[in-house]
C-alpha cells in the first residue's frame, strides 16, 4: 500500500517538475508546481509526517504559489513564451551540467554506500516519545530546545516584511513633474488637466496600500 | 497512520470497517448535496422575505424543489466554451472549487453521543466509531489547507476565461481570500490554545458538558472569549465571498466575475460549491465555538441527540449568514482590505496574547485580578499604539495629497 502510494506520488512529482520546465505558459508551469508540491505533501503523509504534509499544503500550495499566480495575473506576464529562445546565454548548459553532477552524486551514494547508506528505514532516529502525536512533539521541541532558532526566524521574516513595505512605498519627497507653463497659465483650460495632475499626486503616495499589503 | 483518534481504525482493518467507512462517505456526500439544495432554497426564500418579495414558490411545496429544477435546467443548457479561453484550465477550474468543498466536511463531527460525559463514540454494526469520516491529529489544520486550495478554482476560472472582468474578479478574489485566511487562522489559534488540541473530535469533547452553574454550556464561545468567534464569523463570510464581502462578484462592477464565461453544468458546479462551502463553514464554526454535536440528551438514545444538536447549531448559523446577507450593504474593496489587515488581524493577535497570558497565569497561580488588570491594560495600550500608527500614516498620506 505504502509502496503504491509512493510510486503514484513520485510519478506526479516528476511529471509536475517536468511540467514546470517545459510548459510554454507560465501559468501552466505554476500549476505543475502545485501538482509537485501537493504530491510531496501526500508523500509526507505516507511517511506519517502529518504536520509537515499540512504545512506543505497551507504554506507552499496555498500561499506561495497563489502569490506567484497573483503576480502573474496582476502584471499580465502570462503570455506564452518561445522555449527555443534562451533568456540567459549558456544557462541551459550550466543547468544541465549541475543536474548531471547532482544525479551522479545521488547515484554514487546509492551505488557505493549500498545497504549502509540506503536502509529503507522510515526515519534515522526513533520518535522522541512513541505515544505522542507528532504535532505535539514538534510543537514542544520548537518552543523548548529550538526556541531561539524559532524566534530568530520570526525576526528575520518580520525584517523581510518591513523591508518589502519600505521598498514598496515611494519616497514622500517625490515631486510631481511640473506642468509646462503654456498648459497651466491659460484661463480656458480644459477640465482634464487639473484632474490629471491631482491623479498623479495621489499616485505618488500609494493610497491603495491595502491591496499591496495583501500581496506581501 | 491516518487513523488519528477514531477507535474504528485502531484495530485490525477488515471488510466491516471498510464498509462502515464507505457508509459514512456516502452519508456525508448525500447530506452535503441535500443540505446545499435546501440552503440555496432557504437563502432565496429568506432573502425574499426580508425584501418583501414572494421568492420561489412554484416548484414543490413552498418552492422547495426550485433548486432541483434549476439543476435539471443547467444540465440541459448549452455548454459554451469561449474562443479565447485556455481550455484545459477552463475545464479544470470548477472541479478545483467543488472537490475541496466536499473534502472539507470529512473532519467535521456531525453526530455522536456526547451527553453525560460520553466521549462521542457510537456502536455501528458491533464496532465502536466516531460519527465523523476522519479524525486526524492535524484536525482543523486540514480545514485551513482545503480552504487555501479552494482559492485556485476561483483564480484559475477567472484567468482561463480570457476575458477582463473575470480576470479582475479573480485577482480580487485571491487577494481577499489570502488576506482573510490569516484572520481565520489566528482565530482558530485562539480555539486551539483554549482546547489544547487540533483534533476536531477532541475539541467537541472538551466543550461537552456544562460549566458554571451546571447550566451555561462549556463552549469555546465563552472559554476562548467572544472575540475569536466574532473575528471568525466575519472572516468566514469574506473567505466564502458572501455578501457583504462579495466584491469578488460585485455585479455592478464586474458582471458575474470569475464565472461570467461559464455556463451550463460548469456554472452549476461553482454555484453548488459556494453554497456547500457556506454549509461546511457553518459546521466548522459550530465545531470550533458552539460545541458541535455536543449537547444534553433530553430523552431517547444519546446518539440521535448528537445529530439533532449539530443540525440545530448549523441551521442557526446559516440563518445568521443569510440574515447578514440580506441586511448589510456591500463594503468597498479598500474598506474590505482595511478591515482585514488593520482590524481583524491585530485584534486576533492581541487576543491570542491575552489568552496565553491567562493560561500561564492559571498554571502559575498568579493573582487573577492583577493578571486581568495588567493584561487588559497592555491590550488597550497596544490597541492605542496601533490606532496612533494608523492615524499617523493616514495623516501623512493626506498631507502628501495636499502637497
Amino acid at each position: 500500500m505504502e509502496t503504491a502510494v509512493f510510486v503514484v506520488c513520485a510519478l506526479v512529482v516528476l511529471a509536475g517538475g517536468l511540467g514546470v520546465v517545459v510548459s510554454r505558459n507560465p501559468v501552466h508551469s505554476a500549476l505543475s508546481l502545485v501538482a509537485t508540491l501537493f504530491a510531496i505533501a501526500v508523500l509526507f503523509l505516507n511517511l506519517g509526517a502529518q504536520l509537515l504534509a499540512v504545512v506543505q499544503v497551507i504554506v507552499y500550495t496555498g500561499a506561495i504559489v497563489v502569490l506567484i499566480l497573483f503576480v502573474m495575473m496582476l502584471l499580465g506576464i502570462d503570455q506564452e513564451e518561445d522555449l527555443d529562445e534562451e533568456p540567459i546565454v549558456g544557462q541551459r548548459i550550466v543547468a544541465m551540467l549541475v543536474g548531471l553532477v547532482f544525479l551522479g552524486a545521488v547515484l554514487a551514494v546509492i551505488i557505493i554506500g549500498k545497504e549502509s547508506a540506503v536502509t529503507g528505514a522510515e526515519s534515522v532516529t526513533q520518535a522522541i516519545s512513541p505515544n505522542v502525536a507528532n504535532v505535539v512533539q514538534i510543537g514542544r521541541e520548537l518552543f523548548t530546545n529550538y526556541v531561539f532558532a524559532l524566534e530568530i526566524t520570526a525576526g528575520l521574516l518580520t525584517i523581510a516584511v518591513v523591508g518589502a513595505v519600505v521598498l514598496a512605498r515611494r519616497p514622500t519627497d517625490l515631486q510631481p513633474i511640473p506642468e509646462p507653463e503654456s498648459m497651466t497659465d491659460q484661463g480656458d483650460e480644459p477640465l482634464t488637466e487639473p484632474l490629471r495632475s491631482s491623479f498623479r499626486a495621489s499616485n505618488a503616495n500609494p493610497n491603495d496600500d491595502a491591496s499591496g499589503e495583501g500581496s506581501h | 497512520m491516518m487513523s488519528g483518534g477514531d477507535p474504528l481504525l485502531a484495530g485490525h482493518v477488515d471488510l466491516a470497517v471498510v464498509l462502515i467507512v464507505l457508509l459514512k462517505v456516502v452519508g456525508i456526500f448525500a447530506f452535503l448535496l441535500v443540505a446545499t439544495m435546501l440552503m440555496i432554497w432557504f437563502e432565496r426564500k429568506f432573502v425574499s422575505d426580508l425584501q418583501n418579495r414572494v421568492g420561489p414558490n412554484t416548484a414543490g411545496p413552498f418552492g422547495v424543489l426550485q433548486t432541483l429544477a434549476d439543476g435539471i435546467k443547467f444540465f440541459f443548457k448549452e455548454d459554451l466554451k469561449p474562443a479565447r479561453a485556455e481550455l484545459r484550465v477552463f475545464i479544470l477550474a470548477p472541479f478545483l472549487t467543488v472537490v475541496p468543498a466536499f473534502l472539507l466536511f470529512t473532519i467535521i463531527p456531525f453526530g455522536g453521543d456526547f451527553s453525560n460525559g460520553h466521549d462521542g463514540s457510537v456502536e455501528m454494526f458491533g464496532r465502536t466509531t466516531y460519527l465523523q469520516l476522519a479524525d486526524p491529529a492535524i484536525g482543523i489544520l486540514f480545514a485551513l489547507a482545503m480552504s487555501s486550495i479552494a482559492v485556485y478554482g476561483v483564480m484559475l476560472a477567472g484567468w482561463s476565461s480570457g476575458s477582463k472582468y473575470p480576470l479582475l474578479g479573480s485577482v480580487r478574489a485571491s487577494a481577499q481570500m489570502v488576506s482573510y485566511e490569516a484572520a481565520l487562522g489566528l482565530s482558530i489559534c485562539a480555539v486551539v490554545l483554549t482546547t489544547g488540541t487540533l483534533s476536531t473530535h477532541e475539541m467537541v469533547v472538551s466543550q461537552a458538558g456544562s460549566g458554571w452553574g451546571n447550566f451555561i454550556p462549556n463552549w469555546n464561545l465563552l472559554a476562548a472569549g467572544i472575540v475569536p468567534f466574532v473575528v471568525f464569523m466575519i472572516a468566514s463570510q469574506a473567505e466564502l465571498n458572501r455578501p457583504p464581502f462579495d466584491v469578488v462578484e460585485a455585479e455592478q462592477e464586474l458582471v458575474g466575475s470569475y464565472h461570467t464565461e461559464y455556463s451550463s453544468i460548469r456554472f452549476a458546479l461553482f454555484f453548488v460549491a459556494e453554497f456547500m462551502n457556506s454549509v461546511t463553514m457553518a459546521a466548522i464554526i459550530a465545531t470550533l465555538f458552539l460545541g458541535g454535536p455536543a449537547g444534553p440528551a433530553l430523552f431517547g438514545p444519546g446518539w440521535l441527540w448528537g445529530m439533532i444538536w449539530f443540525l440545530v447549531k448549523v441551521i442557526g448559523l446559516l440563518f445568521v449568514f443569510v440574515w447578514v446577507r440580506g441586511t448589510v450593504p456591500r463594503v468597498r474593496y479598500d474598506q474590505l482590505m482595511d478591515l482585514g489587515w488593520k482590524v481583524l488581524i491585530p485584534l486576533s493577535l492581541g487576543w491570542i496574547l491575552v489568552l496565553a497570558t491567562f493560561h500561564v497565569a492559571r498554571e502559575q497561580h498568579w493573582n487573577g485580578v492583577i493578571t486581568i488588570v495588567i493584561g487588559g491594560a497592555v491590550f488597550l495600550i497596544g490597541y492605542g499604539l496601533l490606532k496612533f500608527a494608523i492615524a499617523t500614516s493616514k495623516a501623512r498620506r493626506l498631507e502628501g495629497v495636499v502637497d
